[in-house]
């Protein structure tokens, strides 16, 4: 029975949240659908942490989706690279449906709660989808399920402009669908496979080809396109500014994390480091792409005025840091890149949390308006200044972890000008966190605003489990690092 | 001893913060809970003087932060030395904040004493690391610690101070110490201070070694080496008890420690003089010695002038750093006691001028030395004692890194050296001329009119201990007896 129960794991942390979504649309009412999604994230979490210590522990597993044997059938993989991501994925939306309680009562119609929640779900469902799968076509699939669902979130945003905002991620994420779509298909061509690790085996005969050069350059653009990379990243601010606070934090800490992921499953599995980065200079490309992410995004940030698009922008240049690791194609590098992935998820989600718990008491989220909060929201604020320490990189902080794997893997090959850059950008992220904090303790309260109180404590207690994972992530950050470097080891091959 | 102390005394001043900020709405239960703390951390520190004049190094790791590297403590002579001098003041500086902080009215008093508190276990923390990666956490959270107390007032003003001083410091530590560190972990392969210095067989040239060591110690922003000094005059908005621990003892002291752990357990003295890769820096904080004399003669507020001087007096401390010679480690040690008692007195007194007269000028000063007898003669003893003049404590330290210029053979330092002296009688000697030989304004007090007690005593303590450490300088003698010839 448990024999049993833990074989169908892999499955189960995608089809629990497929069931629970028509579960929602089905009890019609939102306090119900909500109860529905916090024991479904928080069922997945679970699940995802068994399959990362049975991972762990027996190396990697493969299961074949409705029996039908791999590479015909669709095959779910788990390995110590995904398993790290899809513990985060999980661990956000658990973390997250407990603050989206009074969050969503405050931003949605009540008569369209449980829509919001079946989408939410649905969204959760194509993330931890895209992570555990191991089959080409069926990752797709799954990109398009979370895209969808994630227009029809955005655009539930309170102001107008999110439908705006909604359309244009829209246009821009379907784009990044179909290149996907078409690389995959070209892929299919050559190979005549859609399973990952199939397709890897057959790719060296074809090689050489064009068409498995542009499939390459395809694939990196569509997913590229969806994690916002500079300089196709200009839907980013919007739809982070615009969506209901709830969503902004779970899509901020994991859809590009999860699309950076297909882009490195399909880099080292599908095609190997080897391809991508000896033979074609992806790995030049994309380091100047990241450090154009990393500058052009830290200085956007510094000139904004409304709280959440700062936020934005400043995803933007730590996709950068992400995206720079992975190009450097070591096994330092691919490991700074996951250690950042999960720092940076609990970093955003912390910060787009407290900016949401502001956003539910003041219904804006302007500098202007944020003014002299410090005082009146004295335990949101702190988290504020916790986790945007945290960004900038300050000792026992998860990010100070990030930023120290990070330069030691780019100063091990003597790249000192990329190390030059994560430090400029950081210190930027010290200017555009110290202006939110500024207003924060050093304006007074803007004429005529009544007095406000703490957010509710279902928000307040999500916002600091984040914060407390940076520190203790900080602190001790051994087991991530280990993690890490497992995971390398499984993209990587033993040999490096 | 245990080791397990070494932990319990980091954390102790954090641990007791709590308790500061519980008893916030009784003021006289918080300072006394303040003074215990301090004084209990002192005696606490002082145990380990014996086991560690006697060699031992008592070490403890509590955890490991990264694979490999642990967060540790380490207790060694100069860590020890710093540690007594920065917890021993502590006691001192908390009465006359009581004293200063009601007799201004000033407001948060309660978190001004649980950031000192957190400032403290900061500092202790710094003294005690025993690798680059736990000083590096312990010196950013003494950074984080004092930002709100240096922009106490919560004006303008002190925002604008409180931006250059995070500004400065966090980037210089991130963009020069942190890259600093990891390098050496690439080269070495390991960042655990050593007595043998870390460098020895790693084939370092002498541009490489000068290099990185520019980058240590100007990462180091706490030390001030000149262009990165400009974040201690602004740290002068704060109130003035904050100025005289943290910005006099402390934070600066903090930073000129590192910049001496750095050359002894890092680079190691012998390497550095092997090499000579500390030169460049030598020059630099030569410069940085002399400049900012000159610019503290120019300043009218008493206490930007005070900062300034601090500016130049850390540098003799990196001077005994850079020019390799255990002389100069040992002028270097004495300095960071020396001037941190003279140092402390003169901003009491600064405090106790504005408490009771809230002149903040020094053109305003002529004449008070009537009202104000003791605060203006304990000025005195203190500018002496910085002077370096006996039978003040000051002339040791200056005796020692003369000696170690002469050893290193830069007869060049010695003249700067004599001629920082004459700057220095220049600009802190006018201060109680003025008061006791000047015509006194019209509106100026001619009868007693002192600070609080709780000002008065702590600062004739100091001053005290500038005369006393001339007679017996002993104590730190015996610390510093590796470096003693």
């Amino acid at each position: 029975m448990i024999e049993a129960f833990f074989a169908q794991m892999p499955a189960l942390v995608i089809v629990l949240p497929l069931l629970a979504a028509p579960i929602c649309v089905l009890l019609h009412r939102g306090g119900p659908s909500w109860f529905v999604y916090l024991l479904t994230t928080w069922a997945c979490f679970a699940l995802a942490f068994l399959l990362f210590v049975q991972v762990k522990i027996g190396g990697p597993i493969s299961y074949a989706m409705g029996g039908w044997a791999p590479p015909f059938g669709i095959e779910l993989r788990l390995d110590a690279l995904n398993t790290v991501v899809l513990l985060l994925v999980t661990g956000i939306a658990a973390i997250s449906s407990v603050y989206a309680k009074a969050s969503v009562a405050a931003e949605i119609a009540s008569e369209r709660a449980y829509l919001f929640y079946a989408a939410l779900l649905l969204c959760f469902c194509g993330l931890a989808g895209i992570t555990v799968t191991g089959d080409a076509f069926n990752l797709f699939v799954f990109l398009e399920i979370s895209s969808l669902s994630s227009y029809a979130l955005i655009a539930m945003g309170s102001k107008r402009r999110a439908l705006l905002s909604a359309f244009q991620y829209l246009i821009m994420g379907t784009i990044g669908g179909t290149f996907l779509l078409i690389g995959i298909g070209f892929l299919y061509m050559m190979t005549g496979s859609l399973n990952m690790a199939d397709i890897a085996s057959r790719l060296p005969a074809v090689a050489d080809t064009r068409t498995v050069e542009a499939g390459l350059a395809f694939i990196v653009v569509g997913t590229s396109l969806k994690f916002a990379l500079f300089p196709v990243h200009v839907w980013l601010p919007n739809a982070y500014t615009y969506a209901p606070s709830s969503v902004s934090a779970f899509i901020a800490a994991t859809a590009t994390k999860v699309a950076v992921y297909a882009l490195m499953r399909f880099l080292f599995t599908v095609f190997g480091a080897a391809y991508a980065f000896d033979q074609l200079p992806l790995g030049e490309v994309l380091l100047v792409l990241s450090v154009a992410a990393m500058l052009s995004g830290s200085m956007a940030a510094i000139f904004q005025t409304d709280v959440k698009r700062l936020l934005a922008w400043s995803s933007i240049a730590q996709i950068g840091y992400i995206v720079m690791g992975f190009a450097l194609a070591s096994s330092a590098g691919v490991s700074a890149s996951v250690v950042h992935m999960v720092n940076h998820g609990l970093i955003k989600g912390a910060l787009f949390m407290a900016v949401g718990a502001m956003f539910w008491r003041l219904r804006t989220i302007s500098l202007n308006d944020i003014a002299g909060l410090g005082r009146q929201m004295p335990i949101t604020s702190a988290a504020f200044v916790v986790a945007g320490l945290s960004l900038i990189g300050v000792p026992a902080t998860g990010g100070f972890i990030s930023k120290w794997v990070l330069l030691e893997a780019v100063m091990e090959p003597g790249h000192y000008w990329l190390a030059a850059a994560i430090l400029v950008s950081s210190l930027m992220a010290l200017i555009y966190i110290g202006r939110v904090v500024e207003a924060l303790y050093f304006r007074e309260r803007p004429e005529g605003q009544p007095p406000v109180g703490e957010a509710p404590v279902l928000m307040l207690t999500a916002t600091w489990t984040l914060v407390l994972a940076n520190i203790v992530l900080g602190l001790y950050a051994t087991p991530l690092i280990g993690a890490a470097e497992r995971a390398a080891r499984a993209v990587l091959g033993a040999g490096s | 001893m245990s080791m397990q102390w070494l932990g319990w005394l980091v954390a102790f001043p954090a641990l007791m913060s709590l308790l500061v900020a519980a008893c916030g709405r009784w003021p006289n239960v918080r300072e006394s809970v303040s003074v215990a703390t301090a004084a209990l951390l002192f005696a606490g520190i002082a145990l380990f003087i014996d086991p560690v004049t006697s060699g031992e190094r008592p070490s403890l790791t509590l955890f490991e932060v990264l694979p490999g590297i642990g967060l540790t403590f380490t207790l060694e002579p100069l860590g020890l030395l710093f540690a007594l001098v920065a917890s021993g003041l502590w006691p001192l500086t908390t009465i006359y904040a009581a004293g200063y902080m009601r007799g201004n009215e000033e407001h948060a008093q309660t978190r001004f004493f649980v950031c000192f508190a957190l400032a403290i276990s900061a500092a202790i923390g710094i003294a005690f690391s025993g690798n680059l990666l736990t000083l590096f956490i312990f010196y950013e959270m003494l950074t984080l610690s004092t930002y709100p107390l240096v922009t106490h007032h919560g004006d303008v003003e002190s925002r604008n101070g409180g931006r250059v001083y995070l500004g400065i410091l966090l980037t210089t530590s991130i963009g020069f110490f942190l890259p600093a560190i990891i390098i050496t972990y690439l080269i070495t392969g390991s960042i655990t201070f050593d007595e043998a210095g870390l460098f020895g067989e790693a084939g370092l040239g002498v541009l490489g070694a000068g290099a990185l060591y520019a980058l240590f110690l100007y990462g180091t922003g706490k030390a001030a080496l000149m262009p990165f000094h400009r974040w201690l005059p602004a740290a002068m908005v704060a109130p003035t008890p904050v100025s005289a621990l943290l910005h006099a003892v402390a934070v600066v002291k903090a930073g000129v420690f590192i910049v001496l752990k750095l050359t002894v357990y890092v680079f190691g003295v012998q390497f550095l003089a092997d090499t000579g890769a500390s030169e460049l820096m030598m020059w630099v904080a030569a410069f940085t010695v002399l400049g900012a004399s000159l610019i503290a003669m120019t300043r009218d507020n008493l206490k930007a002038r005070l900062a300034y001087s601090t500016v130049s007096q850390l540098s003799y401390i990196v001077l005994g750093a850079t020019m390799a010679s255990s002389f100069g480690i040992l002028g270097g040690g004495m300095h960071i006691a020396m001037h941190a008692f003279a140092k402390i007195t003169l901003f009491f007194c600064a405090g106790a001028i504005y408490t009771a007269t809230h002149r903040k000028y020094v053109s305003e000063l002529d004449g008070l030395g009537y009202a104000m007898p003791i605060t203006f003669t304990a000025f005195f003893i203190a500018s002496v004692s910085l002077i370096g003049i006996p039978p003040m404590g000051g002339i040791w330290s200056k005796w020692y890194l003369m000696e170690g210029a002469a050893d290193s053979g830069h007869t060049a330092i010695i003249m700067v050296l004599a001629l920082s002296s004459l700057l220095n009688i220049v600009y802190l000697l006018e201060i109680p001329t003025r008061a006791f030989f000047h015509n006194p304004r019209p509106d100026t007090p001619r009868s007693w009119h002192e600070a609080p007690w709780a000002c008065v005593i702590p600062l004739s303590i100091t001053a005290a201990g500038c005369i006393v450490w001339f007679f017996y300088p002993l104590p730190f003698l015996t610390l510093l007896a590796p470096w003693a010839p």
